[in-house]
């Protein structure tokens, strides 16, 4: 008797752990969620670093768990999304090897120092990706760091052979599927049922992270002749970006398409402010005692001698006064004055005409850039205490992006942006206005569940360490804007995650 | 009875489970077939739980029961906002009691229990979407209760007694929704402590109003379990001033509140039985789940609970029907304790109805076998818990959940 109710028990037992507590209508049932007229089981992702999950200066694994694909493929399973899979680094140090021979640094994180200041260092640590082993794909994120729109479209632009003289990238040359294939043919081979395309972000960014260093190549329709560091030309970028339209949509049943945002408003550039030097009213009648002859001789002179403008006389006296000032900086849109200057009548040494040649002071229309805030004030020269950067000494024109160069750069951007939504409407694809979601961050910031996302550096939550590329929770909220454009335009009711489980910058001390 | 004990001793350790809030309501399998009524029953060793007062009357000189019940029981959760969703994999828990009671002479009887009335044991997958609120809790204590009944006249006995409780806690969190190390592991905290003891006490009354119609009421006191120096242990905290989080010891006090039941049972038809019970839970002691960490540096834990006290309303039904089985059926009301905004993953507790129904076998004159079947019915519920908090602010976690329970019980009952 014992014995048949210890079995009766038993099998009780076994009836009832399988006897799951379930809902009238689960989340994960087929049909919960719809993809609406879009396919999503086979998505690729092609673009940039942001496609790719580049963060805190570098590619790492969690940074591209985080990547805005990776969050939406996972968003995407609940309505027919297939497996995403991405090329993911083997380390999260995220430095980069070639040959044995580190070529990209290590991530950033936020370390405090020996007195308790937070700040961002690099990580220690030597990492173990290498170009050269080839990983296994094939990759659904076809995002590559550091490529620009033409980028996409180079065949080679992932043979080893041309990573050191820059015509291939290491990020692409771990996984193309050969050393003649271009990212767009290999996303393309894919035959993805579903895409987005984010790119031209480098097209104008690396012109204005370098302070406007490169070249504006607006008329310029070779990019083969391009430094890296230039201005894409508009025209380029639309035969490019309409290419690669072209060759994702030959398979899909549908598409986003994201713009460019202002890069202007992102924490590279508004962290360290212009105005940031310092002085007491001694030292400010010292240094400017220093540039008297310069504002008032030299600068009328060379107006009446109709070298310069009265316009660019202006902008070029130097005053400093008791309190906080702009630094002293070179800008290489003024006039080159340094040759007049060492002839009659100014007969200036080469060493004085060369610091006068394209100096002025800076103004509220200038931009400098993060990488600064470890320069101006210093003083290079230990042994010459006088030498301070940004007072007399001028800070280098790639530190800073003077308003003539944001207009290069906003006029480019504009340029694409007319052709990506052009393309979109063409195309019948969903549109990302990620320059106006940016705006909207940087101006007024976006609430979520336990704050709100802004882009002020460290502490906004939106973005990473290298005050360019976002956090995890950057990325969400960039996932959240394409699931709902994708949800508008296909009908579909793919829920959105909560930014709020997502994190920020990664603190540790190394 | 030897091996009744050892395996009692073995199941206690990983033993229990489930009810309103943490309590358990399973502490006898005739009584659980009939609802879990029992104050104003009397029918075996059981009332040294249910009516100390009642064991007095019993018809035996010894009587011992004895029993384990298997819960299998999970809660499913979902948020349709995000598409978030998980399902506790809960270890099955075994609850047990041990009663016996001894009739001195006719006006005086002796009891003792072990029983296990409070306990929880909730496993959800690690890292789930509340994992910042509760990855796996496993809370258990064992009551062990001496016990007294006297008759007073023909109409009224009393009884009652000291509760020895001896206690445990297991408790794994994620710090908060997204701090890792550097490798993206979550950052969690286990809290652990066991031997937590302390005292409490049980008092009843019983009437005899006729032959056919009874009246009991019981009271069980309010025991605290104070964990002193449990140990607290960090994982995967990134390597920073700015995250202060090194092992070391906690403060915490959980309260097993006080229980009020009053009851009726009325026989009937000769073979009949009727008992109704209402419990009052005074759970508003249980305001909040404090964790204060030895360690200045590490910020306590500060978890609101708020609950209010709460009642269940109990009908059982019994019938004689041979010599050899008498059948038993019930159904009762349990009010959770919970209040809106305050619905914590840990205890993911919504009004429920039980269903139960049992029978006892009778394998000759002195020795029984006791068998009860609970199914505990709960509404799908839309809540949230408002108050965690990050960096000041409230993140609530919301979603729906649906919990079940199927409660198979067999029991065996010794009378000589």
């Amino acid at each position: 008797m014992k014995n048949t109710l210890k079995i009766c028990i038993g099998l009780l037992a076994i009836g009832f752990v399988s006897c799951e507590p379930e809902f009238d209508t689960p989340v994960d049932s087929e049909g919960f969620y719809s993809s609406g007229s879009a396919n999503l089981s086979n998505y690729v992702a092609v673009g940039n670093s942001l496609t790719a999950g580049y963060a805190d200066g570098a590619l790492y694994i969690t940074g591209q768990e985080n990547s805005y694909p990776n969050i939406m493929a996972q968003q995407f399973a609940l309505a027919g999304g297939g497996d995403f899979t991405q090329p993911l680094m083997s380390d999260n140090l995220g430095g980069l090897l070639l040959s044995g021979n580190q070529i990209q640094p290590n991530r950033l994180v936020l370390s405090v120092d020996a007195n308790g200041n937070p700040g961002p260092v690099v990580l220690d640590g030597t990492p173990t990706t290498e170009v050269t082993t080839s990983a296994t794909g094939p990759f659904n994120n076809m995002g590559v760091p550091g490529a620009k729109s033409f980028h996409l479209n180079a065949q080679g632009y992932g043979n080893p052979a041309g990573i050191a003289s820059g015509a291939a990238n290491p990020y692409y040359a771990r996984f193309a599927t050969s050393a003649n294939a271009s990212v767009i043919g290999d996303a393309a081979s894919l035959n993805p049922t579903f895409f987005t395309l984010w790119i031209g972000n480098n097209d104008i960014l690396s012109y204005a992270t370098s302070g406007g260093s490169g070249i504006d190549q607006t008329g310029n329709l070779d990019p083969t002749t391009y430094g890296s560091q230039d201005i894409t030309d508009p025209n380029v970028f639309a035969a490019s970006y309409s290419a690669q339209v072209d060759a994702l949509m030959a398979s899909s049943t549908g598409g986003v398409l994201v713009n460019i945002p202002d890069v202007t408003s992102i924490p590279y550039f508004t962290t360290v402010p212009v105005r940031a030097i310092p002085l007491d009213a001694a030292t400010a009648g010292a240094v400017n005692a220093q540039f008297g002859l310069y504002n008032t001789a030299v600068l009328p002179g060379l107006v009446g001698a109709g070298v310069i403008t009265a316009e660019e006389a202006a902008l070029r006296q130097i005053n400093f006064v008791a309190g906080v000032n702009y630094p002293i900086i070179m800008d290489d849109d003024l006039t080159d004055i340094s040759g007049i200057l060492q002839g009659p009548p100014f007969n200036l040494d080469p060493a004085t005409a060369g610091l006068l040649g394209q100096l002025r002071q800076a103004n509220d229309n200038d931009l400098v850039v993060l990488p600064a805030s470890s320069v101006l004030g210093t003083t290079p020269d230990p042994n010459n205490p006088l030498g301070v950067i940004g007072v007399s000494i001028p800070l280098g024109d790639q530190f800073v992006l003077t308003a003539v160069e944001q207009g290069r750069v906003s006029a480019a951007s504009t340029a694409y942006n007319a052709v990506i939504e052009g393309l979109a409407n063409a195309n019948d694809l969903a549109f990302v206005d990620a320059r106006a979601a940016l705006a909207q961050v940087a101006a007024t910031g976006v609430a979520y569940d336990a704050g709100v996302l802004t882009s002020t550096y460290v502490t906004g939550g939106a973005f990473s360490l290298d005050g360019v590329h976002p956090t995890p929770r950057g990325y969400a909220y960039t996932a959240n804007l394409m699931i709902n454009a994708i949800n508008r335009k296909y009908g579909a009711t793919i829920p959105q995650v909560n930014i709020g489980n997502y994190g920020t910058v990664t603190v540790t001390n190394n | 009875m030897k091996k009744v004990v050892l395996l009692a001793v073995f199941v206690l350790g990983t033993a229990i489970t489930y009810a309103g809030g943490y309590r358990v309501s399973l502490q006898g399998q005739k009584s659980l077939a009939m609802g879990h009524t029992g104050v104003a029953v009397i029918n075996s060793s059981e009332l040294v739980f249910f009516n100390p007062a009642g064991l007095v009357h019993l018809e035996n000189k010894l009587n011992i029961s004895a029993g384990v019940s298997g819960v299998f029981s999970n809660v499913a959760y979902q948020n349709e906002m995000t598409g978030e969703s998980a399902v506790t994999d809960s270890p099955t828990g075994t609850p047990l009691y041990l009663y016996a009671s001894y009739q001195a002479n006719d006006w005086l009887a002796f009891g003792i229990g072990v029983y296990t009335p409070f306990g929880s044991t909730v496993s959800y997958e690690d890292d789930w979407a509340g994992s910042h609120l509760v990855n796996n809790i496993d809370l258990q204590a064992i009551f062990i209760q001496p016990t007294i009944s006297f008759k007073i006249g023909d109409y009224l006995s009393i009884g009652g007694g000291p509760i020895y409780v001896t206690g445990s806690v297991n408790f794994n969190r994620n710090l908060n929704r997204t701090l890792t190390d550097l490798d993206g592991n979550r950052a969690e905290v286990t809290i652990d402590a066991s031997g937590i003891s302390n005292w409490g006490w049980t008092a009843g009354a019983m009437f005899k109003l006729s032959e056919d119609l009874t009246l009991g009421a019981n009271y069980r006191s309010q025991i605290k379990l104070n964990a002193e120096g449990g140990e607290a242990d960090f994982e995967n905290i990134p390597n920073s001033p700015l995250t202060p989080f090194q092992d070391t010891t906690f403060d915490a006090t959980l309260p097993l509140p006080a229980e009020m039941t009053v009851g009726i049972s009325y026989e009937f038809c000769d073979k009949w039985l009727f008992a109704f019970d209402f419990n009052r839970a005074f759970w508003d002691v249980y305001e909040s789940l404090d964790i204060d960490f030895a360690n200045e540096n590490v910020p306590d834990s500060r978890n609101l609970r708020n609950y209010k006290n709460a009642s269940t309303y109990r009908f059982g039904l019994q019938y004689e029907a041979t010599d050899m089985f008498t059948l038993r059926a019930g159904y009762y009301f349990d009010e959770s304790p919970v209040r809106e905004g305050y619905f914590a993953p840990e205890t993911p507790r919504n009004d429920s109805n039980g269903y139960t129904a049992g029978l006892t076998f009778n394998v000759g004159d002195s020795f029984q076998v006791d068998a009860s079947f609970l199914y505990l019915h709960f509404k799908e519920v839309d809540a949230s818990y408002d108050f965690y908090f990050e960096n000041g602010q409230a993140a609530p976690f919301s979603g729906r959940y649906k919990s079940n329970a199927f409660i198979p019980g067999l029991g065996v009952t010794y009378k000589m």
